[in-house]
């Protein structure tokens, strides 16, 4: 496939380089709002959209923002429209925003976001730009509902709110409690761990444990690894 | 006062920031492999959180709630912790340079910790006063310390055990933090 074309694009968010899935990025929302498949669809979405509008506009301002505070000026974009979806959601989905609650302007914070900026929106044109954030808010949103559908299914016996499980279930509460929220990402880091192995005996090429692929796309990645860089030298 | 002691224990324990919330995972996660680092990290959350939290609570008092511009509050906050932060390594550079020493690494990585702009956010939605919210916002750094070094000793330990290929790393760690967040929900019974 072409690189930077619109179909490349939405492959590469939602199957190449799966946020939830395969980058491990913005874990906090993950762990968090996952406790049913309507909260997961619904934070998904919403990071979608925040992240396809603060894509477009950075791309078209990159040429105006210098270099120097670009970091402050992104954070202005993503929060300006954190604020706007924050205040349709409360108007038009009141259910959803009090169950989501203090995690929609935490959206500002996601790494998701200013990563995507910061590596993609930066650099590129519009249209490239426009899509990588509908690809990867796309990835993100199924990652979310996967983990939702998992955990309500198993937590509650519930599937978007519908009853599936037979009556005679039990349903497992811890699932939807915080401590269900850390076992199904550790189960499915485990997963992804086992195919990367697998892969790399294959190829005989070394594989590259989780936290390292997602530590590539962060804002944050130097000062990460000044403080790694200090564990070593001691 | 037994509103503050309740606030508090609430804020460390009952509901702990890392471990009932999943704010500030990344940081939880990526810096608690050494003891000594992880509790650089604590002291700088600390020291961050309780000021910010301040800050926060003072310019949403005096200048946002007046004004009616609640809306502008995320913006104005995350800008607000970014500068802080910035202002705090110039601060300490200069004045305690033992302390920038032990904290200085860390402090960047902190603006964009969740558990920063959310404990501010919730001091607004919980209508704290500013003693208040200073308060919460210190205890709620005290129970990310308390989390982030218990994890940390737990992985110290954890390099001497045969774990099985695929959990090695992360999802080892995350088991961890499972157990670690179960034990926290047996404080729920203390308000």
């Amino acid at each position: 496939m072409r690189k930077d074309t619109p179909l490349e694009r939405l492959y590469n968010g939602i199957i190449k380089e799966n946020p939830t899935f395969v980058m491990m990025l913005g874990m906090c929302p993950t762990l968090a709002v996952t406790t049913s498949a309507k909260n997961g669809i619904g934070m998904g979405l919403a990071t979608m959209v925040i992240l396809t509008a603060s894509n477009l506009m950075i791309s078209l301002l990159r040429k105006i923002i210098p270099d120097g505070v670009r970091m402050p000026a992104y954070i202005v974009v993503v929060a300006s429209f954190v604020t706007i979806v924050e205040f349709l959601m409360e108007g038009f989905i009141p259910a959803l925003y009090s169950a989501l609650g203090i995690y929609i302007p935490l959206i500002v914070v996601n790494c998701i976001i200013l990563g995507r900026a910061e590596a993609y929106a930066g650099k590129h044109g519009p249209i490239p730009s426009l899509f990588d954030g509908i690809g990867m808010g796309l990835g993100f949103t199924v990652g979310l509902t996967l983990i939702g559908m998992f955990r309500e299914l198993i937590g509650a016996g519930t599937l978007f709110g519908i009853q599936v499980m037979p009556s005679a279930y039990e349903p497992v509460n811890i699932f939807i409690m915080a401590p269900g929220a850390f076992l199904v990402l550790a189960m499915l880091v485990a997963v992804q761990n086992r195919i990367k192995r697998q892969k790399s005996e294959k190829t005989g090429k070394p594989a590259v444990p989780a936290e390292e692929t997602g530590c590539m796309a962060c804002a944050n990645k130097a000062y990460c690894q000044a403080v790694k860089g200090k564990e070593e030298a001691k | 006062m037994k509103e503050l002691i309740l606030i508090a224990i609430g804020a460390a324990l009952v509901n702990n920031v890392v471990l009932s919330q999943f704010l500030g995972i990344c940081a939880f996660l990526g810096v608690s492999k050494k003891m000594d680092t992880a509790a650089g990290m604590g002291g700088a959350v600390i020291f961050v959180l309780t000021i910010s939290s301040f800050v926060t609570s003072l310019i949403y008092k005096f200048i946002l709630a007046p004004a009616e511009l609640d809306y502008l509050k995320t913006i104005v906050f995350i800008l607000v912790i970014a500068a802080l932060v910035q202002l705090v390594e110039m601060f300490l550079k200069k004045t305690i340079p033992s302390l920038y020493r032990a904290l200085g690494v860390y402090l960047p990585l902190i603006t964009t910790n969740c558990a920063v702009l959310g404990v501010a956010l919730i001091n607004v939605q919980k209508d704290y006063t500013i003693l208040q919210g200073t308060v919460y916002g210190l205890a709620t750094a005290i129970g990310f310390t308390i989390a982030m070094v218990l994890m940390a000793g737990l992985r110290e330990k954890m390099e001497y055990n045969d774990i099985p290929e695929s959990f090695k790393g992360m999802p080892i760690v995350l088991l961890t933090a499972m157990l670690m967040s179960m034990a926290f929900m047996g404080f729920s019974g203390m308000i």
